[in-house]
């Protein structure tokens, strides 16, 4: 892998102020999703957080899509960082849900649960964005 | 009317955590750093919201769903996680998730000690 693809693997936004409202529009569209999932996928009372870690997954997986598409074009539009990567996928994932039931399950006496439950979320995640990547890579 | 209040915290949200990715690069820092920043903030406040438990299902969603959740974010904190790795910087990669996860979950259970 070269210094330059390391670099392109960053899922920040560039650009000027134009990013704040790509980002903005894309954040409401991943929320309604993740509070959509979240319908389809009800947790009961210090039950396993199935949704949150649905959307967590995914959207890491479709995180590293999005950086091994742009890893590949030369130059990226410059919308689909801010849109996509900040926007959407940052706003259909979320860390504070998943801070919260973490804390929910050991305080529900359920220490191993809780455990596990942020170890798949962490090892999975980041394991979900480097296959992403692989996958969209171009050989 | 629920995911109309999702979406208007949302679009306070993600600009907010760009800001703060921009803020940490801007002071030659990594921006991860910055998504850091507001994964933590992220976690106590929805830890105080929730803690509170009589709070209305609409502000729930404004501020809990909508907001804190997009403030925050696990697709942004994953990639930092590999882009580390890539770079050769496994410390700085282990750091970063440690501190991820310690601080996160620090700040959501002191979020819900503040509000009980």
């Amino acid at each position: 892998m070269s210094a330059r693809a390391d670099v392109r693997i960053a899922s920040y936004a560039s650009g000027g102020r134009v990013a704040y409202l790509l980002a903005a529009l894309g954040g409401a569209l991943g929320a309604l999703a993740r509070w959509g999932v979240a319908e389809a996928l009800p947790r009961d009372d210090g039950g396993w957080p199935w949704a949150t870690l649905l959307v967590n997954l995914s959207g890491c997986l479709l995180m590293g899509v999005l950086l091994g598409v742009l890893a590949g074009r030369e130059p990226e539009p410059a919308w689909a960082r801010p849109l996509l990567g900040v926007g959407v996928l940052g706003g259909y994932t979320t860390y504070s849900a998943f801070a919260v039931e973490a804390v929910d399950l050991t305080d529900a006496g359920a220490a191993v649960p809780a455990a596990g439950y942020v170890l798949v979320s962490v090892v999975g995640g980041v394991l979900a964005v480097a296959a992403g990547v692989r996958l969209a890579r171009p050989r | 009317m629920t995911p109309l209040l999702v979406a208007a915290g949302a679009l306070v949200g993600a600009p907010v955590r760009l800001l703060a990715t921009r803020l940490a690069a801007g002071r030659g820092r990594d921006p991860a750093l910055g998504t850091l920043a507001v994964n933590v903030a992220g976690s106590a406040v929805l830890g105080v919201l929730l803690g509170l438990g009589d709070v209305p299902a609409g502000v729930v969603a404004l501020v809990g769903t909508g907001f804190c959740g997009t403030l925050t974010t696990f697709s942004t904190f994953g990639a930092d996680v590999v882009r580390l790795v890539a770079e050769r910087a496994v410390g700085r990669a282990l750091g970063y998730a440690t501190a991820s996860v310690v601080l996160g979950l620090g700040a959501a259970a002191a979020g819900y000690a503040l509000a009980g």
